[in-house]
């Protein structure tokens, strides 16, 4: 991470650097100043006869980038074979985390044909690759002479970004055929046009959407942009507030939304692929047990990253070695999780301690002293997901590193996120005393997205309705029929988007007209045992007359409404 | 027992009682995580063994540096204590006395190592300076309340430490009920006070200070604090330092700079401050690299790779020397752990009886090693038939291996540490400022083979006379000390040399009369243009085919007796049998697990799943037999800032369905399944960070990452 106060610039601005891009730094630094400055020239080049020149241009920018990932592995002393090679296919942080750049909305549809074109089959670049790699040496020479002027305020990062975007796509694994590219617009066109006679199948999928986004008017001018400067790009990519995406939504599907139960009910039919695969990574990963162990009782913490739940590894690691110990497993992935709920389990169901705390600072301060005072207490915590929504806050990371300080309590813990390891800084990191281990497991986030918060799925609700129905079961029937009322005028009213909710003298009205009540204490004694069960919700309204609504949304409201009618 | 809940986040498990508690120590672990557990228990002794004593040492060592900083301190608060005590005499100490002292603690940007420091300031100041030392974290204060509150407590409760047999009334000091402000610390502070000083308490050692113990407020992190809440102690206790002795440390990770951008003007008026500068990271790392690595105390030795990975740990991410030494202790683990033979890697006396009782196992394990493999192939066929089948001899020869490596590592160090002396007096530091970059190269290479060494050589060939002799003096000194058998015939060359220069004084004048009468007198004489002209190319000529002078040559002596040594002491270790003993080399496991790439590891899963799913092996292309998680990132990264959901979706039923051949009117209607391993992706993706759901446009996602293809 670096504080970024460039020239110019005045609000302070953080931004991720990645190992990359430091590597270059150390290189600066080694080489001296002068080398930076070519290098920065030499990036900047490379930009510029890319545009000219787009194949002479990527062909130079891969040898440097080969060239620095071979220092980068020299200098952090990566030497056994298969480790360099990771590195080699491995693409850094900056692949991840580069600008912006304009995206057309018509090439997702255009790479899922192409994907389902070749289907087990590869596009292998290689034999495209060699001639480019040979027409380089003007390219370099061009460099020589472009030297001075680009140097002077501009960042190298700054300009990379789209010739990194375009080696990579051609270095690394490929799908998309070498006539097609991001910028003419002529090329797309083509491809377009000669797609229908090439792929029979996705044909229909792939033209349509393409032909229905693209606006003619705006390409040549982008592109013209585009040969003026590659910053302005940037600028032109994040500066559009117009979306450029299709207008199509989910409706147009049968089923617009599933709900969580048919979706685990179909997943679970849905046969995994890969289960030797997966099963020879488990193993790979379960042989390191012991040495989990051994590293936890020497004083580290071990942390899980890598595609894929660790969930069952971390419950096979708790079943199979800590079921002599004590422990304490936290999901992180719980919405309800907080701190204060981990705390007080380790004070009261672990020590045993029955007391409350002022403050969670209180609450560690005791920890820390019992386990000082006992060393042969030993406290094993597993959290899954330590990167979740309610634990990445600063407070509870500080506490949870304090935690994980202590010397006799052993964290194990996965992340996820591909941001996780900024919630730390370098005290915090230091407090973990993090040991990492790359877990890539590929199996499903099955608990870890169960808690009705994903994308797409429909809040079936189940839960708020089955407590809804557990409290008016217990009401008199009068006090049901209010309730009743509350929720049918509010299905009335769904489609008015102003509504507000029903006025405390309309509803007294309305329910004296259906002889639930007979005086307005009555009703208002029964919406305080409502409020009081968080069924219903009361607004003052501009006019200072209350407002009153149920807080649930429309489907579990129907869904309650038929139940009730249902039972008569 | 499961872990899974719809209303709990947290599962305590408790072992049953009745089971049996037999508790696995970290040793069984070690034994555990090994593949063939011979030798189990020894090594994972011996690594625990010398990991203790490579703490302890550094542990010494950070005494050791922070002495210096922690005497100025001492004599620091000495001093305004005694300025507290006899206020009234001068009108220079009534303007001081209206100020609190305070010391501000520069202790540069590793904030990871203050922590140590703090503890043991904390526990020098309490043994030297007075009972009352209160340690305020800036998490802790985040109100002037809260502040007061902390270091009422933790004052009082220092007391109440000290006097446990006194009274019983206040040693259970409610904190809750306790009113704290100032005056209260005042008053509580004069009563003990007033206790001390009366004559039944007695109180043995080091009475003087009870008079006026001051009490010493350490803000570990100023930075962090908030500036009202710091004003306003400060401006509060300026009230009471005329009767409370406060004196005040501020931990500063930046620049002094940070007090007068915190405290206004009128605020830091209030305060005398003093700065202290605390001893650099970098060079603490140089003592812990000398007194660690470049010690033939330990029998544990890096490999050069090893050795560069946690210094670029050290000097590209965190300037942490706690975490250098903790990279240093996972070395030692991971050595002892993976390496059968590490049971050999013990203190010389340790080896004989060690090798003494090597199973066969493991006397093949070492004809396995690389490095024994070698030395075989230069062996003749005899001697090589003989050590792959002798047990006996084999085991005679490891031995001679192991000291010829103790002998070999004995003279390597103080060579090394000279060639270090001439090096780092060279302009440019062709081979590095500091000691570890040599070290580093020399592990790494044969240092006579670079260019760098080279033109290090030719710089020394031009040294002046001083600055040889001194070097050559630092190189005396450092030798000294080990002048064993090996390396005696180099300290006497060296004083051999050192005498010759000092015979060269003496007789340097004689020489340059010489040298510098007989062209002149050529020069007298009358000559015409030509004559001259001849002369003066003659003299051109001699000079430069001129005999080198003494001193010349005495350098370039000394010049190629370094190389001398060099080539013959700086060898690679590799080129040892049975250096895989004592020399740890997987950089990789340590970077992996020291400074780990967890986006890239992300990205590569992602990207080319192939790496890791061996059954989609194609050349690290993708195809609609990888994960649907990959099919759907490898589609997004299509995406400009926002994805329309159907699209995707539409996207990936065309690739998920490309393997059945159905008709196209089917692709229409995305299946139920497909929708459901659609969601179930995105949703994936989701947790992972890539995308999020968006407010802006129906049924649209937000990407949060740019690039990536």
């Amino acid at each position: 991470m670096s504080y970024d106060c460039e020239r110019g610039s005045k609000n302070l601005q953080v931004q991720f650097v990645p190992d990359e891009d430091v590597l270059e730094h150390i290189i600066d630094k080694q080489e001296g100043v002068k080398l930076r400055n070519s290098t920065a020239a030499q990036r900047l080049s490379n930009a510029k006869s890319l545009t000219k020149n787009r194949n002479s241009g990527h062909a130079e920018d891969e040898t440097s980038e080969v060239w620095k990932e071979k220092d980068y592995v020299e200098i952090l002393g990566t030497d056994d074979g298969a480790d360099a090679l990771r590195e080699g296919l491995a693409t850094g942080g900056g692949d991840v985390y580069s600008f912006q750049t304009v995206k057309r909305s018509h090439k997702m549809a255009q790479l899922a044909s192409e994907m389902a074109r070749t289907p087990g089959k590869t596009v292998t670049f290689s034999t495209h690759e060699s001639p480019e790699e040979a027409t380089s040496p003007p390219a370099s020479s061009k460099k020589q002479s472009n030297n001075k002027t680009p140097s002077k305020g501009k960042k190298p990062e700054f300009i990379s970004t789209t010739p990194h975007r375009l080696r990579k796509r051609l270095s690394a694994p490929e799908l998309r055929s070498d006539s097609e590219s991001d910028y003419s617009a002529s090329d797309s066109d083509e491809d377009i046009a000669d797609r229908p006679a090439t792929a029979k199948t996705p044909s229909k999928v792939s033209q349509v959407p393409s032909e229905a986004s693209q606006t003619p008017g705006k390409t040549p001018s982008k592109r013209g942009k585009k040969k003026s400067n590659l910053v302005e790009e940037y600028f032109e990519a994040h500066s559009s507030s117009k979306v450029l995406t299709s207008d199509r939504t989910l409706q147009k599907l049968q089923t617009p939304k599933l709900d969580q139960e048919t979706l685990r009910k179909l997943l679970e039919q849905f046969p995994s692929k890969f289960a030797d695969d997966l099963k020879n990574l488990t193993e790979k990963h379960e042989a390191l047990f012991y040495k989990w162990m051994l590293q936890l009782h020497l004083g580290f913490n071990i942390i899980l990253f890598g595609l894929g739940s660790k969930r069952n590894l971390m419950e096979k690691f708790r079943t199979t070695l800590l079921q002599d110990s004590l422990h304490i497993v936290i999901n992180g992935f719980f919405p309800g999780i907080t701190i204060k709920s981990i705390l007080n389990s380790i004070t009261e169901e672990a020590l045993g301690h029955t007391g409350t705390f002022r403050s969670p600072l209180d609450q560690m301060d005791f920890i820390a002293q019992r386990f000082k005072e006992e060393p042969s207490l030993e406290l094993y915590l597993l959290i899954h997901n330590l990167d979740s929504h309610m634990l990445r806050g600063d407070k509870s990371q500080q506490v949870l590193g304090q935690l994980a300080s202590i010397s006799n309590i052993h964290l194990l813990a996965s992340i996820d996120h591909i941001n996780a390891p900024l919630m730390w800084d370098q005290s915090k990191q230091s407090l973990y005393n993090w040991l990492w281990y790359e877990t890539t497991t590929y199996s499903s986030y099955i608990e870890e997205t169960s808690y009705e918060n994903s994308l797409l799925v429909k809040r079936s609700g189940a839960l708020a309705l089955s407590s809804l129905t557990h409290v008016l079961r217990s009401l008199t029937p009068n006090a049901r029929g209010i309730f009743r009322l509350l929720a049918e005028y509010q299905m009335a009213n769904k489609d008015n988007p102003s509504y507000t909710g029903l006025s405390f003298q309309d509803f007294y009205q309305q329910c004296r007209e259906a002889f639930l009540v007979n005086s307005d204490l009555t009703l208002r004694a029964q919406l305080i045992e409502f409020k009081d069960h968080k069924l219903i919700r009361a607004k003052k309204g501009p006019d200072g007359v209350e407002y009153f609504t149920i807080a649930l949304d429309l489907g579990t409201l129907t869904d309650f409404l038929d139940m009730e009618d249902k039972e008569g | 027992m499961t872990t899974s809940s719809v209303s709990k986040g947290c599962f305590v498990f408790k072992p049953s009682a009745k089971k049996k508690k037999r508790s696995l120590t970290a040793a069984d672990y070690f034994i555990e995580s090994l593949k063939n557990s011979e030798d189990g228990r020894t090594r994972f002794e011996s690594s625990q063994l010398l990991w203790q004593q490579m703490k302890s040492q550094t542990e010494q060592l950070q005494e050791e540096l922070n002495k210096k900083l922690f005497d100025n301190l001492i004599c620091f608060l000495k001093k305004s204590r005694t300025d507290f005590q006899d206020q009234k005499n001068d009108w220079n100490c009534r303007v001081r006395s209206s100020e609190i002292p305070t010391a501000a603690l520069l202790l540069g940007v590793n904030v990871t190592d203050h922590e140590l420091t703090f503890n043991s300031l904390s526990d020098v100041l309490k043994e030297h300076v007075t009972p009352y030392v209160v340690l305020l974290q800036a998490k802790e204060c985040t109100g002037i309340k809260l502040l007061l509150q902390k270091l009422l407590s933790q004052i009082m409760g220092c007391e109440a430490d000290l006097d446990l047999d006194e009274e019983d009334d206040h040693a259970p000091i409610n904190q809750r009920k306790m009113n704290c402000s100032m005056a209260s610390l005042t008053g509580w502070y004069q009563k003990m006070s007033k206790k001390a000083s009366s004559p039944k308490k007695k109180r043995p050692a080091s009475s003087e200070n009870w008079h006026a113990p001051p009490i010493v407020l350490v803000f570990k992190d100023l930075e962090s604090f908030t500036s009202s809440v710091l004003q306003e102690f400060i401006v509060i206790s300026s009230r009471y330092c005329k009767e409370l002795p406060l004196v005040l440390v501020f931990g500063i990770a930046t620049s002094p700079m940070i007090i007068h951008r915190l405290l206004s003007h009128s605020v830091s008026s209030l305060l005398c401050i003093e700065l202290f500068q605390s001893l650099s990271c970098t060079e603490h790392l140089a003592t812990v690299v000398d007194k660690l690595l470049l010690s033939n105390q330990f029998p544990f030795k890096l490999s050069g790779r090893v050795l560069q990975v946690l210094i670029t740990i050290f000097l590209y991410h965190d300037f942490s020397v706690q975490n250098f030494i903790k990279g240093l202790q996972l070395s030692i683990v991971e050595h002892f752990n993976s390496q059968p033979l590490s049971v050999l890697c013990c203190d010389l006396p340790e080896i004989k009886h060690r090798v003494k009782s090597l199973s066969r196992n493991q006397l093949e394990n070492i004809r396995h090693l690389a490095s024994f493999m070698s030395f075989v192939e230069s062996q003749t066929p005899e001697a090589q038939v003989k050590l792959l089948t002798d047990d006996g001899y084999l085991k005679a020869m490891a031995q001679k291996f192991l000291e010829d490596l103790h002998a070999y590592h004995e003279s390597y160090i103080p060579i090394l540490r000279c060639l270090h002396n001439f090096t780092c007096i060279l302009p440019k530091y062709p081979l590095g400022k500091q000691i570890r970059e040599l070290y580093c190269a020399c592990l790494e290479k044969n240092i006579w083979d670079t260019e760098e060494y080279s033109s290090a050589l030719n710089l020394l060939r031009m040294l002046a006379k001083d600055e040889l002799v001194a070097t050559l003096h630092k190189c005396l000194e450092v030798l000294e000390p080990y002048s064993g058998r090996k390396l005696d015939s180099t300290v006497c060359r060296i004083k051999e040399f050192m005498t010759q220069f000092k015979c060269l004084e003496g007789e340097n004048l004689g020489n340059l009369d010489d040298e510098e009468m007989s062209p002149q007198k050529g020069l007298q004489k009358k000559t015409d243009l030509y004559q001259l002209q001849k002369t003066l190319l003659e003299m051109k000529e001699t000079r430069r085919t001129k005999k080198p002078t003494r001193f010349e040559s005495l350098r370039l002596q000394v010049v190629d007796f370094l190389d001398d040594l060099v080539r013959h002491y700086l060898t690679r270790p590799e080129e040892r049998p049975l250096y895989e003993v004592v020399y740890f080399s997987a950089a990789g496991v340590l970077r992996k697990h020291l400074n780990a790439v967890p986006r890239v590891a992300l990205h590569t899963a992602l990207n080319n799943p192939s790496s890791y799913l061996k059954c989609l092996e194609n050349d690290g292309t993708l195809s609609s037999a990888a994960p649907d998680i990959c099919i759907a990132y490898k589609l997004h990264l299509e995406c400009g800032r926002l994805i329309n959901l159907y699209d995707w979706l539409e996207a990936f039923a065309t690739v998920v369905n490309a393997d059945d051949d159905s008709d196209l009117d089917s692709l229409k209607q995305v299946d139920e399944m497909t929708h459901a391993r659609f969601i179930r992706a995105v949703s994936e993706l989701e947790l992972l960070g890539f995308v999020k759901p968006t407010k802006q446009k129906t049924d649209h996602v937000a990407r949060l990452t740019w690039g990536g293809c």
